[in-house]
């Protein structure tokens, strides 16, 4: 299931701003990949580039390539929906479906696509999903209630059961606990570990300590100046950037020494 | 009267706080405001009684000597704070008062004449053969609820629709000209609107003709800005993030729009298209000159004309005959009945602001 990912030469404008520039980087399959850098330097653009999601918002664009398993993202032939049915999104703020319960909103993703799914099959796939997300035991007694009655820290784990029960092959979370406690948080980050067996997941975070503890592989984003676009100035394995960086920019963000 | 009675009633609340650690005054009763507006009661009616008795300057000089007086008692025994502070919540009152006086005059007025024919022949009988007393409105509300729903069946599609492309696709000239002519609409007057829609239908079925549709197309010119309107503002309150959610889980926009923007807007949708309904079902102007009135039965709304309730409470009471007191009665119940459907459209889009109401749906 899960993908490589291939990026090569990719800038990110909105409008006439270019927002991230010259992005190289090749994500693993099976693994979990961080982003990390101070804000508005581009992490998450460049992560919501990786599924397309960017261009929901008006104006924006993207040149370069990104290629996962040999197939072109921004081919001309390529349909967006069909490139965020494969790369599934986590936001930072948990989104469930207000209107759905917390069963409708795992099956949210098929229900919405009209996808005909027996019965027995989609309290599986909801079952399956919810257990993925280690959200199974605390929720199996009130499948019918609505989903925004649950915790903060439990309605994040819901949108990661919704987002990983259309099956993608790649997992995006832009600061997904950013908006959780210490505790919730650590529930979150052992479903990462879990998930990774089988996804290929990409994660933005503010938390550098939780960069070190879930990613085998860090990029570093930063920016030169206001207005300026952001560059990936480090990628390497997490062990590295956090023990000895390559560039000395890195070691002054990574030690609170940034400014 | 009751406006006069009521004055002191937010005095003695804003009492309660009044004794602060740097008080230094005593803090008043909370029967005082009320007593004092009592003695201005019984001194406007000595008033009244030594000049010319009248129930109005009595109301007047009640307030006038009450707000005086609890200003002048307050600033003497609790400063100068806590006066100003009696003293605007005399004003507000009053101001509230006044602005409750027509309302509760007209609802008392329209139930007082109208209940006097609101009777079982008035809902099941129309006004054919009828000269004198007896009749009824029957047809004149049946034509209202044909037409109205007509309106509603021709506005709410067109009007969904504009809002939605205005909120999930428009952009640059096209949606900001497309705004601008709802505002301009709204501002129609709503003769012009029934003038537009006569001479539409003028031009297909030549001079005269009088439809239900054609009053149903005038109403519509109305009712569609203000769905547009008011859709475009509970689209807008629906957060982008569950539009995000959709399409990361690879849904397209058309059914993010239907599956998710919709069922969390539907409570302000159907709240605003009732009240779009009660702002289009009391219109006359239009329909006078669209509609026409007739006095017999007419439930097919392209086949000459119909009655409707405001129409029909307008000839009643300007054209009632001989004796008139029979069709005045009629037309006093025709605006009772108006007024009840408006009502009740209210209460309805505020029951279904309550059920559909996104938490607690499921």
């Amino acid at each position: 299931m899960a993908k490589r990912i291939d990026v090569s030469d990719l800038d990110i404008y909105y409008g006439n701003f270019k927002a991230v520039e010259g992005v190289n980087l090749s994500i693993e399959p099976r693994s979990i990949t961080a982003l990390i850098g101070p804000s508005g330097c581009g992490k998450s653009t460049f992560l919501r580039a990786l599924n397309r999601m960017h261009e929901v918002i008006p104006g924006a664009r993207v040149e370069g390539k990104v290629v996962i398993e040999g197939q072109d993202l921004y081919g001309s032939d390529v349909d967006p929906v069909d490139v965020r049915r494969q790369i599934g999104m986590v936001f930072q703020r948990p989104n469930p479906f207000p209107t759905m319960s917390i069963y409708d909103n795992v099956a949210a993703g098929l229900r919405l696509n009209a996808k005909k799914t027996s019965k027995s099959d989609m309290d599986d796939l909801v079952e399956r999903s919810l257990k993925g997300a280690n959200l199974w035991n605390e929720v199996k007694d009130r499948l019918n209630r609505p989903g925004s009655g649950l915790s903060g820290g439990q309605q994040q784990r819901l949108c990661i059961a919704r987002a990983i029960a259309v099956q993608p092959e790649v997992l995006l979370m832009d600061e997904p606990c950013s908006a959780l406690d210490p505790i919730s948080t650590l529930a979150v980050e052992d479903l990462m570990m879990e998930l990774k067996e089988q996804f290929t997941i990409v994660i933005v975070t503010h938390n550098m300590q939780q960069a070190a503890r879930v990613s085998e592989t860090t990029g570093f984003f930063n920016l030169n100046g206001v207005g300026q676009p952001g560059r990936l100035i480090e990628y390497n394995p997490t062990e590295k950037i956090f023990s000895n960086p390559d560039e000395k920019a890195t070691e002054d963000y990574i030690s609170g020494r940034f400014g | 009267m009751s406006t006069s009675t009521q004055q002191p009633s937010a005095g003695p609340d804003t009492s309660a706080p009044s004794q602060g650690a740097l008080g230094g005054h005593e803090k008043q009763a909370p029967w005082v405001p009320w007593a004092v507006f009592g003695a201005a009661a019984v001194l406007a009616l000595a008033i009244g009684l030594l000049t010319s008795w009248n129930i109005v300057l009595f109301v007047i000089y009640t307030v006038v000597l009450g707000t005086l007086g609890t200003y002048l008692l307050s600033r003497v025994t609790e400063g100068p704070r806590k006066a100003v502070d009696r003293l605007v919540t005399c004003l507000v009152v009053s101001a509230f008062g006044i602005a409750m006086v027509p309302l509760v005059s007209l609802v008392y007025e329209v139930i007082r004449r109208g209940a006097e024919r609101f009777d079982a022949e008035f809902f099941s009988a129309s006004l054919q053969g009828v000269i004198g007393p007896g009749g009824g409105a029957y047809h004149a509300l049946m034509g209202t609820l044909i037409i109205t729903l007509l309106t509603t069946l021709i506005s709410v599609p067109i009007g969904l629709m504009t809002a939605i492309y205005l909120v999930e696709y428009g952009t640059g000239r096209l949606k900001r000209s497309i705004t601008f002519f709802i505002d301009v609409m709204t501002g129609i007057p709503s003769i012009v609107a029934g003038l537009f829609a006569y001479a539409l239908f003028v031009l297909i079925f030549g001079p005269g003709v009088r439809l239900g549709i054609m009053g149903a197309v005038a109403l519509s010119v109305l009712m569609i800005p203000v769905v547009v309107r008011s859709a475009e503002e509970v689209l807008k309150l629906v957060p982008n993030e569950l539009r995000e959610a959709a399409y990361a889980l690879g849904v397209p926009k058309w059914r993010t729009i239907l599956k998710v923007v919709i069922p969390t807007a539907i409570a302000g949708l159907a709240t605003g298209v009732t009240l779009a309904i009660a702002r289009v079902i009391g219109e006359t102007a239009p329909l006078l000159i669209t509609v026409g009135i007739t006095n017999a039965l007419n439930f097919n709304a392209f086949d000459g004309r119909m009655a409707t309730l405001p129409v029909y409470a307008y000839y009643q009471l300007t054209q009632p005959g001989v004796p008139p007191q029979d069709a005045i009665d009629r037309a006093w119940t025709a605006a009772l009945v108006l007024i009840m459907l408006v009502m009740g459209l209210n209460v309805v889009a505020r029951l279904i602001s309550r059920l559909f109401a996104p938490k607690t749906s499921r």
